[in-house]
């Protein structure tokens, strides 16, 4: 069948198989960091945003995205690149694997609550599951942005 | 894995119900349950394309469209203003907030799951179900039919008498499924007492004055499996009701 989607920004049309998943689409389109972590649509890791709004690409089916917008992080590297520091300088990182995952439900996050306080950041990320850290990092990571956006010091 | 050879997005109730009356074919949801099954389908139907995705309200009912996502039940002011936020805590534990962007209510009431949050509330909200094909039916009953129907859901109705709600569940961890789900409601009819994730799926006990916990654990069976042990829940499910009859 055929579909439309406006990938990061680039409208593409598309023949598919009709139970196609949008990950293995945006894979197909070169878009690598969406990763598979699980079978369950429990990891978060292949979070992506569909007409702003993040989903799991693993479950949703590409049919379903025809004349959608599609983002994954090789289309939102520049709103990325205002925190992602700020979680590295915590070493929060280890394999890394999670994080393009975390990085697109973030995006979400910020765009829909600017300045979330520690319950309303772990609530919305709490779908992201990572093997190798406790979290920590991560959180310390986001609230060292905010504070940083917020005027204060960046440590 | 599920497979299938078509897709099609239905252009009205009619043809989805037309399509579904084959074995093979299969409607989708939110597809988050469906996913996890291991089978190959001829035609998924899908429903997105009839405006099901909104809650509506009248004098009477709040209508909760069948592809309502369980973040829009999560968020709807007027829906939380009346369950006092009783809807909100249903959904709020279910695995994460891209997850609840996609899984429908219409799936999770349809599936009648042993574990749902979702039918628990619904159940103690003493909902209805309007279903191409059976009519509208009370959800206690569509509870108990067979599961073997070729009916489509198309909305859920929420009478709007109900004094008060809470809802209460119990996990062993954040974001796993509940060891035990409580609901219970204040209505003209009684206390609605619900409880589900026993880890059967969630039943209704109605009596014109309250009951005492006590006496609402021994109006429901309960069992165990890798959550829980039947004697643990009965303890949970006590502590819950008296917490929530604390909370109305
Ligand atoms: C990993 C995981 C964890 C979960 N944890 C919880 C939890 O803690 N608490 C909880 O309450 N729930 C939980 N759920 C269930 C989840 O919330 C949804 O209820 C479930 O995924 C079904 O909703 P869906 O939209 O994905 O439906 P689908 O998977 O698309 O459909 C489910 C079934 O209903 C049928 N169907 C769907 N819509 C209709 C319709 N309108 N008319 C007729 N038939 C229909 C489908 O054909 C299918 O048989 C979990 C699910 C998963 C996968
Ligand atoms: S791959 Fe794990 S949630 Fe999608
Ligand atoms: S850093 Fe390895 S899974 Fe998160």
């Amino acid at each position: 069948m055929e579909i439309k989607i406006t990938l990061n920004g680039k409208l593409l049309t598309r023949e598919i198989e009709a139970d196609m998943l949008l990950i293995d689409f945006v894979r197909s389109e070169g878009c690598y960091s969406v990763k598979r972590g699980c079978e369950t649509s429990n990891c978060g890791l292949c979070t992506v945003l569909m007409d702003g709004t993040p989903v799991l690409s693993c479950s949703v089916l590409a049919a379903r995205a025809n004349g959608h917008k599609i983002d994954t992080l090789e289309g939102l590297t520049a709103e990325a690149e205002e925190f992602v520091g700020f979680i590295a300088d915590q070493g929060a990182e280890q394999c890394g694997f999670c994080n393009p995952g975390f990085v697109m439900n973030t995006i979400a996050l910020l765009r829909e609550n600017p300045d979330p306080t520690d319950e309303e950041i772990k609530k919305f990320l709490v779908g992201n599951l990572c093997r190798c850290s406790g979290y920590e990092g991560q959180l310390r990571g986001i609230r060292a942005f905010l504070e940083y956006r917020r005027g204060g010091n960046h440590e | 894995m599920i497979t299938f050879k078509n897709y099609v997005r239905a252009e009205s109730l009619e043809e989805a119900y037309e399509l579904n009356q084959k074995k093979n074919n299969v409607i989708v949801g939110g597809m988050m349950w469906l996913k996890m099954m291991d089978k190959n389908f001829g035609t998924a139907i899908d429903l997105s394309g009839l405006g099901l995705d909104t809650i509506e309200e009248d004098d009477e009912y709040f209508r909760i469209g069948a592809m309502v996502t369980l973040r829009q039940l999560e968020l709807h002011e007027a829906f939380n203003a009346y369950t006092k936020c009783a809807a909100k805590h249903s959904v709020e534990h279910i695995v994460g907030v891209q997850f609840r962007n996609t899984a429908t209510v219409g799936g999770s009431i349809y599936g009648r799951f042993g574990f749902s949050d979702v039918l628990t509330l619904f159940l103690a909200l003493r909902a209805k179900v309007e279903l191409v094909g059976a009519g509208i039916v009370d959800l206690a009953e569509f509870t108990e039919m067979s599961r073997k129907d070729r009916d489509v859901l198309v909305r859920i109705l929420v009478p709007k008498d109900t004094e008060s709600v809470v809802y209460l569940s119990q996990r062993n961890i954040s974001t796993d499924f509940p060891v035990l789900a409580v609901a219970v409601a204040k209505t003209p009819e009684g206390c609605c007492y619900s409880v589900g994730a026993r880890p059967h799926y969630a039943k209704i006990v109605t009596s014109k004055e309250p009951m005492s916990a006590e006496e609402v654990v021994n109006a429901f069976s309960f069992g165990s499996n890798t959550r829980a042990s039947r004697e643990y829940r009965k303890k949970v499910c006590e502590v819950l009701v008296k917490r929530a009859g604390e909370m109305l």
